[in-house]
């Protein structure tokens, strides 16, 4: 059977119950998701609080693209629970001193106090309007997102707009507290010398909104694509200078990481170091330094000195934004699996072996990446992210 | 037949209340006796456990009872307690060959010669009952505590499974239950020790290398182990308040 091929591919020594991985691909998920919510929050944030003109057109994309991602965040963890119908013993009895008990709060925070408030107050005169126009089964569901509230007057959008601006202020911290959370869960497990450091929340939040401006920017150049609406390069060379600048800051703090790790040579550093010489070579060297982060930040870093053309521009985007996805998911495995497959005897080494169907394959995880694009489908046809003169 | 009011509500009363004693009744049983332990006061006790190192053959019994006393699963990957074999070479003390096979419950192969300098030895591992458990810390709902006796316990009806714990312990103690789907581990046989008996693992130690200690008892032979020896526990640097203590714990183990 499976496990028993896995104990006879384990190097060295593990300690007996160390030799079945406990964490799956499921956990991987759960940080990649959460950190593109995350990163498209703080692209929509750009334009409402600091005022970056220029990223307007992504605004509303990048709320509705953090919104679906969020519906599905807590999905793989649920899926992945022994007993996933006690989850709920989370809200009702959360142990204080554990960072996972948090996880329903600040969720539901996010979710309720932040994203789905702030954009009902964005979309509201367009709610309502709808509402109005629209009749039978459509009608109703506008009718019921009004929240029975019709007042569309001059006075009350700039409420609207008030309120609005201050919950993106609010939201900017919220998001990092989102995901700078979840680099606690794995940074404060002292066990664990691959996952154990203080720098693990800051490093997962750079990643994240790397990983959520590139998510829009890719979004974005697709929606308008498939809309056949013109690209606005001003916006697009925006957020790409915004990408490129975040990148440095995430690479510098993962390199920082990595020398610090190497020059300490602490006990584990001899596991860890063969660890990431061999079964992590591919997934931390080539795709996620590599691949997902030199060749992205050299492509980014090339458009900002040399003047190319608009095409060769937007080709640019495409490649590094898709390098970039792929180097910051293969980040958010190397974190996950790698913090799994060696001994904390740091003797030995085991693998982790994903299976196509069942609860924690690959099947269903393709499927849970998916469905935030499906949500989000469903999003954009009920809440048009785009300005009816811009679509011409 | 006719019934009246008074009859009506007369016998609807009746079989309330029947239904009702029996439904409370089924519970009751569906719960289970609880474990009678007559006289045992969870203040008057704080468990901790003796390993002596020099005086372990390997034999493996501590690992083959504790399966059996706790119904614990017999595949190779999950263990409450097992044994490991040392074997560390005097040019690389820091990298010691260490072996398990099936936890050591069926004892050790013939390896090792010993004629070239090197030293071999054997080392029980359990769950180290820490005062300030690492893995207890995490547990989202509280389901794994430390009881006021010094006993790491899980409670398998409230336990998520969410595998927080089996991350966070130093020692690779925890696993998930392959039926159950909680979270297990070592209970320092809970169900034996507060009916005066000893553990598994101890009972069937034909060395003695291993005894439980309780170290609110001013009579156990713990606090003399801990005077004359010279004791360590695991991996002090984690600073888990292990109350498992090892006399002749060589520097090479992890």
């Amino acid at each position: 059977m499976e496990m028993e091929s896995i104990l006879n591919s384990v190097q060295g020594y593990m300690y007996p119950n160390e030799v079945e991985l406990q964490w799956s691909v499921l956990i991987v998920l759960y940080p990649f998701i959460t950190g593109l919510v995350a990163g498209a929050f703080i692209l929509a944030s750009l334009e409402r609080v600091f005022n970056v003109e220029a990223v307007r057109p992504t605004y509303r994309l990048a709320l509705l693209t953090a919104l679906a991602f969020l519906l599905v965040a807590p999905m793989p963890l649920q899926l992945h629970l022994g007993h996933p119908a006690r989850s709920f013993e989370m809200y009702l009895t959360p142990h204080t001193s554990s960072a996972m008990a948090m996880f329903g709060f600040i969720y539901l925070w996010y979710l309720m106090g932040v994203l789905v408030l702030e954009i009902w107050l964005d979309y509201r005169k367009e709610i309502v309007l709808m509402a109005r126009e629209k009749t039978g089964y459509l009608g109703k569901i506008y009718k019921a997102m009004t929240l029975g509230v019709d007042n569309i007057s001059e006075r009350s959008l700039a409420i609207d707009d008030k309120v609005g601006r201050f919950l993106t202020i609010v939201g900017i911290p919220s998001a990092f507290l989102l995901h700078g959370y979840v680099g606690f869960i794995f940074g404060s497990i002292k066990a664990n010398p691959w996952w154990s450091t203080p720098v693990m929340p800051i490093v997962f939040l750079f990643s994240a909104i790397v990983s959520g401006i590139t998510l829009v920017m890719l979004m974005y150049m697709l929606v308008s694509w498939l809309k056949g609406h013109a690209m606005d390069m001003n916006c697009l060379d925006t957020i790409g200078r915004y990408l490129f600048y975040a990148f440095i800051i995430d690479f510098t703090l993962e390199m920082l990481d990595l020398i610090h790790r190497t020059y300490e040579a602490d006990e584990s550093f001899h596991a860890l170091n063969f660890m990431m010489q061999t079964r992590l070579y591919t997934s931390q060297i080539i795709l996620q330094i590599i691949l997902g982060t030199v060749v992205p930040i050299g492509l980014l870093a090339a458009i900002q000195i040399v003047r190319v053309s608009e095409m060769a521009r937007k080709g640019t985007y495409v490649l590094s934004g898709i390098l970039t996805l792929i180097g910051i998911f293969a980040m958010r495995w190397n974190v996950v699996i790698g913090g799994q497959l060696f001994s904390k005897s740091f003797l030995g080494y085991t693998t982790y072996k994903m299976g196509l169907a069942g609860r924690e394959g690959m099947g269903l995880s393709i499927l849970l990446l998916i469905l935030p694009f499906v949500i989000l489908w469903g999003l954009v046809k009920l809440l048009p992210p785009w300005d009816e003169e811009q679509a011409a | 037949m006719t019934i009246d009011r008074r009859e009506f509500l007369l016998q609807t009363g009746k079989l309330l209340i029947l239904t009702s004693s029996a439904a409370a009744a089924l519970e009751y049983v569906l719960a289970g006796t609880p474990e009678e332990a007559p006289g045992y006061t969870v203040a008057d006790h704080y468990w901790a456990m003796m390993i002596d190192i020099e005086k372990c053959i390997g034999c493996g019994n501590c690992a083959r009872a504790c399966k059996e006393e706790n119904g614990v699963s017999r595949q190779p990957y999950y263990f409450r307690t097992w044994v490991e074999r040392y074997h560390v070479r005097p040019e690389e003390p820091e990298l010691p060959d260490v072996d398990s096979p099936n936890g050591g419950i069926d004892g050790f192969p013939e390896k090792y010669r010993g004629d070239d300098g090197s030293k071999s030895f054997f080392v029980p591992k359990l769950c180290n009952h820490c005062a300030h458990s690492p893995c207890t810390q995490v547990c989202p709902v509280g389901a794994t505590f430390e009881s006021p006796d010094g006993v790491v316990l899980v409670d398998k009806k409230y336990c998520l499974g969410c595998r927080y714990c089996v991350q966070a312990c130093p020692y690779g103690c925890r696993y998930i239950d392959p039926d159950k789907k909680v979270a297990d581990k070592c209970t320092l046989c809970y169900h034996r020790i507060r009916k005066g008996l000893t553990t598994a693992c101890c009972e069937v130690c034909p060395t003695g290398a291993r005894q439980i200690g309780d170290l609110k008892d001013p009579n156990d032979p713990v606090h003399e182990f801990l005077r004359t020896h010279k004791t360590q526990v695991l991996k002090p640097h984690m600073a888990t308040g292990s109350k498992l203590y090892y006399n002749g714990l060589d520097g090479s183990v992890r």
